[in-house]
Parts: C-alpha cells; structure tokens; sequence
C-alpha cells in the first residue's frame, strides 16, 4: 500500500468519524422524537427525515452545492463570514452527515421503541422530569440500537460518493475520499491502485456491518 | 376507562390503614392503581387524597405522575435492568441514605448486584424499597407476591406488614388472594369490571365470593 493509499484511507476514516460523532445529536434528537412523541404532520416530517435515503446522492449534492453556493443565503453569509465550505474537507464531512443522518435517525428511533415504556412511567412515579428520564433511563436502554445507528451511519458515510463529489469534488490530498478515489483512479487509467482503494473499502465495510450486527444481536439477550 | 369515585380515609397516625383491592383478573385493579399514580388517564371521574386532588376531569386537574408523590410497586417489578439495586433503589431517594430501608426489606447483602441476577421475591423487595425512598405520602402495590414462589410467600408478607408499622406509610394493596387479604387489610374494596361493587372490612370481604 503506497503512502497515497493509505493517506486517503486515513483521511477518510477521520471525516467518516468525525461525520458520525457530529451527527449523532441531532439524529438522536429525532429519532427519540419520531419514536416517542405524536404531533400534526408527523408523516411529512418523516419524509422529509428519509429523503436523503432514497434520493440519488448526487441529487442531494447538488441541493448542498446550492446551499453552500454563492446564490443561497446561506452561501452568502458564510462567504461573508470569510467561511469556505465547497471543495474542502468540511464539504467531506456534511456530505457524509447529511447522507447517513436518516441512517442514524432511524436506528435511533428503533432502538428506542424498543425500550418499554413502563419504564419511563414508573421513572416518572419515582419523581423524574422528562430530560432526567431521557437521560437515565430512555437513552441507556437504547444504548445498543444507537451505537448500532452509529456504526451504520459511519459505514455509509464511509462509501458515500455523490455527494461528496458534488459539493467537495476529487482534490488530491484534500478531498479524495476512498469511494471518490476509486473513480477518478480508474477515470485515468490507475486500475491496480483503485482495486487497492477497493480492497481497503470492503475490510472496513466488513468490519463495520459486523459489529453493526453483534451490537443489535445481543440487544435481544437483554 | 370509567371510574366510580371513592374515597380513601386515612385514620389517624395511630393507625396507619391498609386498603385491600380485591377483585378476580381483568376487574381493573391494576388500572385503578395506575390511575392513581398518575401513568393512565382516566376518561372521568375524581382521584382526591384527603385534601389533595390529583385528577379531576371535570375542572381539568390532572397532577402529573412526577408531582404526585405516590410510590407505585408495579406487578412484575420493572426495576431498571441497566442499574444495580442500589442504583435502582436510589433513583428517586429524596435525601439520606438506602440504610434503614435496606436494613427493613434485608437487603444489605444485595444491594451491589445487578438486578437480573435476582430472584422473583428479591425484585419485589427491592421495588418497595426504591418506591419507599421517595418518601411518598402512600405506597400501591400491585400484587406483590404475584411473582413470588408460593414457599417464599410466607417469607415476604411480614416485611411488608414491617413498612406498615415501622414506616407509617398507607398501602392500598392488590391482590386476587383472599389469604393475603386476611393478613394485611384493615379495609377492602371489592372490584368487579371496573366497578367497586363492595367495600368491607376485611374479615368480611375473605368469606364473599
């Protein structure tokens, strides 16, 4: 494994963990929501939650491309703020955040469900307020289904391409991620170290699926 | 769910009363008693402890569970599985420490031990006595020899008759057992499907049928 090989790797790991731990709040917060609570127009907040799950990646990185651009709001109060977000690491890592955040939303809110709900009645008996129940009982039960969330969440965030592509392109040594990396290798003819990229890919897919699955399976011995 | 009111009379300190629940599976005892605790709504009616109202659907006072201060001891327990009984003991403690009502329930051996290594009897003792650290101005208990060996039983009613004296609190006890209802009921209210059909002194309410 050459140094390039292994400093996409590295790169990709550290924004895919860095995407994950900065995820987690908010994918928490509505997962716990969508799990526990009842309110008009849930189901189209639902969608909206799912909708990076089931638009093509690179439809959701041209949504950010024009967020992060110079003709939104928001692009221009970033610019103003001296703040570049398209084609640096920091496009990586919303990238990969807004692409496993319904992941993550998801197993959260399985993960809660699954915690009985008696034991957050009798929570409140013993004289709890609802965030002190979120806190010691809610989230511990959890536990495993969001930390299974969390290593889903990275997995995909690991793979994700058209996003990335879109809003953080291929820059060598500052955007190049292992999926991009794949791509624009073999684009110019670097096979051999594309199927390198590849092989480094499917280990830490492997790798994280299986722990993914011994969190949730030992969730049923419980 | 419909509700008929009663009305629970607290005597004077000198006797602390225990109210029997009595009644066959289904007659909404368990119902009544989340009722009370504040974990279920129910459609009308009154909840009032002495001068407290705690529910009433015509002026639209439902006290929360957490503001109630009544301990509730659910049927199967429900200790949190992810704390010791210590930890679960200790949850909703209002000051001092678990000592003395360890000390009553004998629980000072166990008090480190992750609660799924417990047994049935054990779960229940540790169940009163985290309701019981909340200080709560009554105690419900659900049952609580319902998960118990039959052999242990006889074990486990004198710690309860303890609480009764030594911590002065009033129990509204549910049970389907008329032998149980002997032993510790000053009082009973008979229930049939959802309705309060009797209340008797206890003697009398054993012989119905």
């Amino acid at each position: 494994m050459s140094a390039e090989t292994w400093a996409i790797a590295r790169f990709t790991v550290l924004m895919a963990t860095l995407a994950t731990l900065l995820v987690l709040p908010p994918a928490i917060a509505v997962g716990w929501v969508l799990a526990r609570k009842a309110f008009p127009g849930k189901a189209l907040f639902e969608t909206l939650v799912s909708l990076p799950l089931v638009l093509p990646p690179v439809a959701s990185g041209l949504l950010l491309l024009w967020l992060f651009g110079r003709r939104s709001p928001v692009g221009q109060a970033l610019d103003a703020a001296g703040i570049e977000i398209i084609f640096t690491w920091k496009a990586v890592v919303i990238a990969m955040m807004v692409i496993s955040f319904p992941l993550v939303a998801r197993s959260v809110r399985a993960g809660i469900e699954q915690v009985d709900r008696r034991y957050e009645q009798i929570a409140a008996t013993l004289g709890a307020g609802p965030f002190r129940i979120l806190r010691t009982v809610t989230l511990p039960l959890a536990a495993r289904g969001i930390a299974a969330g969390g290593v889903l969440g990275f997995s995909r965030a690991l793979g994700e391409f058209g996003a990335t592509i879109m809003i953080a392109g291929a820059i060598p040594g500052q955007t190049r991620t292992l999926a991009v990396g794949i791509y624009t290798l073999v684009e110019v003819g670097r096979e051999d170290d594309a199927w390198v990229l590849l092989a480094i890919s499917a280990l830490l897919a492997f790798g994280a699926i299986y722990l993914s699955n011994r969190l949730l399976d030992r969730r049923g011995a419980l | 769910m419909r509700q008929d009111a009663f009305t629970l009379d607290v005597r004077d300190e000198a006797s602390v009363e225990v109210l029997g629940l009595f009644g066959p599976s289904g007659s909404g005892k368990t119902s009544l008693l989340e009722a009370i605790a504040g974990i279920r709504t129910p459609d009308r009616g009154e909840i009032r402890i002495g001068e407290r109202t705690l529910f009433s659907s015509a002026h639209r006072i439902n006290l929360p569970a957490r503001e109630r201060r009544i301990g509730y001891v659910p049927q199967d327990a429900l200790l949190f599985p992810h704390l010791s009984a210590r930890g679960n003991i200790e949850y909703g403690a209002r000051g001092g420490d678990c000592g003395s009502v360890a000390n009553i329930l004998h629980l000072d051996g166990l008090l480190d031990r992750r609660v799924t290594t417990l047994s049935g009897g054990e779960k229940q003792r540790v169940a009163i006595a985290r309701a019981l650290m909340t200080q709560p101005s009554m105690l419900l208990l659900d049952e609580p020899l319902a998960g118990v060996d039959r052999d242990r039983r006889d074990v486990i009613l004198p710690y309860i008759l303890r609480i009764r004296r030594e911590l002065q609190v009033p129990l509204i006890y549910v049970t389907h057992d008329r032998l149980e209802l002997a032993s510790i009921a000053d009082r009973t209210l008979v229930l049939s499907d959802g309705k309060i059909v009797a209340s008797e002194p206890a003697a009398s309410a054993a012989a119905l049928d």
